[in-house]
């Protein structure tokens, strides 16, 4: 373990970063340096980026730090440096999905939770890899590159948030934006040991999110702790005219009342998301969880979710439907990649679209096409659009007994690159506990609980009620404070 | 459920998707076995229960009707792989004669 004195400044939790800069003990200049250095010394390995933008960074540093030294008022976050995930679009950079299909996409406009994250100050210092258009569980399914986890560098960061979960959990910044469909963001989150925050349905803009699957798409924080997601959180939230379905409600000050305790809080456990298939080492942790919760005053009860087991079947004929559906755009001529392999307009669709996808998305293409297609539609996409309703009643009956509803993010941790890649049910599988809350339109967190006696890290999982985030928050700084489990980090950067 | 490759081949035409004989194979197989796991929906009873198209269920959001700005014809463009400065220009689709 290092000392705190010799903790190099980008490994600083967010709130320490920001207080420093603040007080002008470090310059922006500063951290943006020691973020590209952790980027330069560690990510040949871990993968994590797939585009770095050193001298824009250094430069808008620059701007802050010369505003401050002026005496200036600079807004919350001034300087700090941030990576997004690179399917959030940004005039000026190449924005790619992961994709042959978008190689050389440049977008012609912002999206709004960037364009929140630029006025409240944040430096974007790079794009992170993902699954392709976000896609899959493991990121090995980015057209680009493998991104490795950070605690053991043969296994998967999760995804598809993998490139903004590992640049966390490698400490190159204290905060980065991912994407949630199905789990994107807390699953990820959970098996690099960091704090991801998937927001209600209608929360944070996706104006500007490349799409995947309308209904189920948010943008999310990942961070090192709980107190730096709030703070991405309230950066991003709110509504956005340009996104039809973003929910104009005012957003709580949530880097404020983060750290208040919530007194006579009741943590709601299901016994369905303790069922077969649940590694025995988390499903331990996530007991003592739940005990620690009881030591911190909480009321911690049984509840049920009657049709949790049925949430990956309607899931993967939902998102892929939705899938297929937004991905029609891609057509080889307005914009993406373009064959030269046809002879008429069909062909030059067809083959486009044949060579630009890679496997796994053209899998869920595929499944989408079959699930709406004549003869089919109420067999499958209808009859999933029903259960789906019955999974968001038994959460609206839930809360009315609890107020957070904790358990894992993922059945196992970090599981070995490879393994799943040619069982496609498997990999969907690896999502089970995460899925409900994107089909209910539900806000989550996931945070770290503890590590496997080989020292990988375990998440825990909390859902709460729409627009509820900030009960999410609390409760996970609760346990987060009392579990000490901010202690460690992966041994290349010094845990 | 089991799909032929005949059935990958219809859906891959609905999809626009040109795949190669080895995709077919494994999509049937795949695309088989992911049917097969959602058939567990069958044992659901819906009966009387709506469609949840949307998590969050809006009703219709109204502005006013006010003409903005909209993308420049170089930006609208600036991504096509194939354009001639005011079109986007695609293979010919009516027979020339």
């Amino acid at each position: 373990m290092s000392s705190t004195a010799a903790t190099p400044i980008n490994q600083l939790s967010m709130s320490e970063q920001l207080q420093r800069l603040q007080n002008k003990a470090i310059s922006s200049v500063e951290l943006v340096d020691a973020t590209l250095a952790a980027i330069e010394t560690h990510d040949g390995s871990v993968g994590a980026f797939l585009q770095v933008y050193p001298e824009q960074a250094r430069a808008q540093a620059a701007s802050f730090d010369e505003r401050r030294a002026r005496g200036e008022t600079v807004p919350s976050l001034a300087g700090l440096p941030i990576a997004i995930k690179d399917n959030m679009c940004r005039t000026g950079d190449t924005v790619t999905c992961a994709s042959r299909m978008l190689h050389n996409y440049r977008p012609p406009y912002t999206a709004g939770a960037i364009e929140r994250l630029e006025r409240a100050g944040a430096i974007v210092v790079g794009r992170t890899n993902l699954d392709e258009f976000a896609m899959g569980s493991s990121g090995e399914n980015s057209a680009v590159q493998l991104t490795r986890n950070p605690w053991d560098l043969e296994r998967t960061p999760g995804g598809s948030s993998s490139g903004s979960a590992a640049s966390v959990a490698a400490r190159y910044v204290s905060g980065s934006l991912g994407s949630d469909t199905g789990g994107s963001i807390r699953q990820p989150a959970g098996l690099c040991g960091v704090v991801g925050l998937k927001p209600t349905y209608g929360r944070v803009s996706r104006y500007g999110l490349i799409a995947f699957a309308s209904s189920l798409d948010q943008i999310g924080p990942l961070a090192t702790d709980v107190t730096g997601a709030a703070i991405l959180l309230e950066a991003i939230s709110g509504h956005d005219p340009r996104d039809s379905t973003s929910v104009d409600v005012p957003v709580p000050s949530y880097s404020q009342l983060v750290q208040q305790p919530l007194a006579g809080l009741r943590v709601g456990f299901c016994p369905a998301h303790f069922s077969e298939g649940l590694d025995q080492e988390v499903a331990q942790t996530i007991r003592q969880a739940l005990t620690l919760y009881r030591q911190l005053g909480a009321e911690v009860k049984e509840i049920a979710l009657p049709h949790a087991d049925y949430s990956v079947a309607a899931y993967y004929l939902i998102a892929p439907s939705e899938a297929s559906s937004n991905l029609s755009r891609y057509d080889g001529i307005h914009y993406g990649y373009r064959s030269d392999k046809f002879e008429n307009l069909a062909d030059l669709y067809a083959a486009s679209r044949g060579e630009g996808f890679g496997p796994e998305v053209k899998r869920r293409i595929m499944l989408g096409t079959y699930a709406l297609s004549a003869g089919y539609y109420d067999q499958y996409y209808a009859r999933a659009l029903k259960v789906r309703r019955l999974i968001r009643r038994d959460y609206d009956e839930a809360f009315q007994e609890v107020d957070v509803i904790a358990g894992p993010v993922a059945p196992t941790t970090a599981f070995r690159l490879g393994e799943k890649n040619n069982d496609p049910l498997a990999m969907y599988l690896s999502d089970i506990y995460t899925i409900g809350t994107n089909l209910a339109g539900i806000p989550a967190i996931s945070l770290p609980a503890g590590y496997s006696k080989s020292g990988l890290p375990i998440g825990l999982q909390l859902q709460g009620p729409a627009f509820e985030e900030i009960k999410l928050l609390q409760a996970a700084y609760m346990f987060e404070q009392a579990a000490g489990v901010l202690e460690r980090k992966p041994g290349m950067v010094g845990g | 459920m089991s799909l032929s490759a005949k059935d990958v081949e219809k859906v891959a035409r609905l999809a626009r998707l040109r795949l190669n004989e080895t995709d077919i194979e494994q999509y049937a197989a795949q695309l088989s076995q992911i049917l097969d796991y959602a058939a567990i929906l069958e044992a659901v009873e819906t009966e009387g229960v709506e469609p949840m198209v949307h998590a969050i269920e809006l009703a219709n959001v109204w502005r006013e009707d006010e003409i903005l700005t909209s993308l420049p014809r170089q930006q609208a463009l600036q991504n096509s792989p194939a354009q001639d400065g005011k079109h986007f220009v695609v293979p010919q689709i009516l027979d020339a004669s």
